[in-house]
């Protein structure tokens, strides 16, 4: 067996492995959520000056990436490697943002779970000797996502209790293999989960199951408890997700409550600015992270924290021909001392 | 009186939507559809007229009104032209709303681009 790999779903990153920048773009609906004073940019409008919400978009992600690089201090050169993705079609929010950078890339695609799809396909380039700093970097836009999953906004539709609203949102990390932390030095990666929900409104359900089975198998597969954590955070589940997460994980005989929270539930002011379930989308983890989580490790409020982002796995045509909703998620150990 | 009657039913039929939205897997088109669909039938068995009697523009408004105007011009139409009618009445009564529709419709995104809600 490969030698950093350790049970059935998790490997071990073996050289310190740093997330030495991060960046955060968001709009203004997040930028009124009890987490703004943690994120670089808060948009004014929704367009950003462009034309299209999808040039807004990709206008995030380039924005973004600016920002970690000019943080880092290092030039934009040493970057080897570009991993993003987002939720539009083909992921062009990402491949046109980053046309003129000339820095390699990798589009993936993982849905809402592709922060730490993106965090740990680059920790694995890095510590496979593959490069030296790589960018990890996601987004989505409320209304280029209700245009691509749901209903153009020009339709008016009535929102139901259980929807989410998709972030609007850029957030991303410089990890390199020099550094000081906090340390990227555990990934469990998960399977495709699917517990038969068709309701496309209902995300969190889709993918609690996922979330659940990824925490637990991290569990087992490393020997690590909930105490080995001062949070457990999972990207995009929503109130409805949560719930049921914290359920599954009880039932199988892992209580992670006391140290388990949402981004999809922290991002927003869930009493005052209507969000119905909560927030989800590539961006509400990937900010979550970059901004609130990184800065509050920075801090040493948190230091251990396990970052497992959520996607739900379906596409307009699936859910037209009636399949199910698929969920998946992909935990990472962040650490501000390795042990 | 007149306008607390539009009020009640126009306000029930739209709790009914709500309720679908809320409490079904329904989708906005399909719960479009079937008001449509509902009205259509209800008029054809002749009880969506009592309704409209009582409840006036609160009835006609809402999207079974649609599907009652189109059961109500198709009825005058096959009165008039025989089965025949029953193709043409629907939407030769419904004209002034699709038109009005597509019409104002256009003006507005003239004007208007979409947003979302603050």
């Amino acid at each position: 067996m490969a030698s950093k790999r350790k049970g059935k779903q998790t490997v071990y990153i073996q050289n310190p492995l740093s997330i030495i920048s991060t960046a955060a773009i968001v709009g203004p609906k997040e930028g009124k959520g009890p987490l703004a004073s943690y994120f670089d940019v808060v948009m004014d409008d929704d367009k950003w000056g462009e034309k299209s919400w999808e040039k807004a978009e990709s206008k995030m992600l380039k924005e973004t990436l600016n920002k970690i690089v000019n943080k880092s201090g290092k030039p934009m050169d040493s970057v080897n490697y570009l991993v993003s993705g987002d939720l539009l079609n083909q992921c062009t929010a990402s491949s046109f943002a980053f046309r003129d950078t000339g820095i390699p890339f990798f589009g993936v695609y993982g849905a809402c779970s592709t922060m730490a799809e993106s965090l740990s396909l680059g920790a694995m380039l890095i510590d496979g000797g593959f490069a030296d700093d790589v960018v990890c970097i996601t987004s989505s836009h409320f209304c280029s996502a209700e245009k691509q999953f749901r209903y153009p906004l020009e339709l008016g539709s009535q929102r139901t209790p259980t929807s989410q609203w998709t972030v609007t949102g850029a957030g991303g990390a410089m990890i390199s293999n020099t550094g000081i932390g906090p340390y990227i030095s555990c990934i469990t990666t998960g399977k495709v989960v699917d517990m038969g929900v068709k309701d496309t409104n209902n995300m969190g359900a889709a993918m609690a199951p996922a979330a659940a089975d990824t925490i637990i198998t991290h569990f087992k597969d490393t020997g690590l408890t909930k105490d080995d954590y001062d949070l457990i955070v999972t990207g995009d589940l929503g109130s409805v997700g949560k719930d049921l997460c914290n359920h599954l994980t009880k039932i199988q005989g892992f209580d992670i409550e006391d140290k388990y929270n949402d981004c999809g539930v922290m991002i927003f002011d869930m009493q005052k600015q209507d969000a119905h379930s909560g927030a989800s989308g590539c961006g509400c983890s990937a900010v979550t992270l970059a901004g609130y989580l990184y800065h509050e490790m920075k801090k040493g409020k948190y230091n251990n924290i396990l970052f497992v982002a959520t996607g739900a796995l379906m596409s307009t045509t699936s859910a037209q021909q009636g399949e199910s909703v698929s969920g998946i998620a992909h935990a990472i150990r962040i650490q501000n001392k390795l042990s | 009186m007149q306008y607390l009657n539009a009020f009640i039913i126009g306000g029930f039929i739209c709790a009914v939507g709500q309720l679908l939205i809320d409490k079904t897997k329904m989708t906005s088109a399909r719960i479009l559809v079937l008001f449509v669909t509902a009205g259509t039938i209800l008029t054809a068995l002749g009880l969506y007229q009592k309704i409209v009697d009582v409840g006036g523009a609160g009835a006609t408004i809402p999207l079974t009104g649609f599907g009652y105007t189109l059961a109500k011009g198709a009825f005058k139409d096959v009165e008039q032209f025989g089965l025949y009618g029953a193709f043409t009445g629907g939407v030769k009564a419904a004209a002034i709303g699709i038109t009005a529709a597509v019409f104002f419709g256009y003006l507005i995104s003239l004007a208007a681009s979409p947003k979302a809600k603050r």
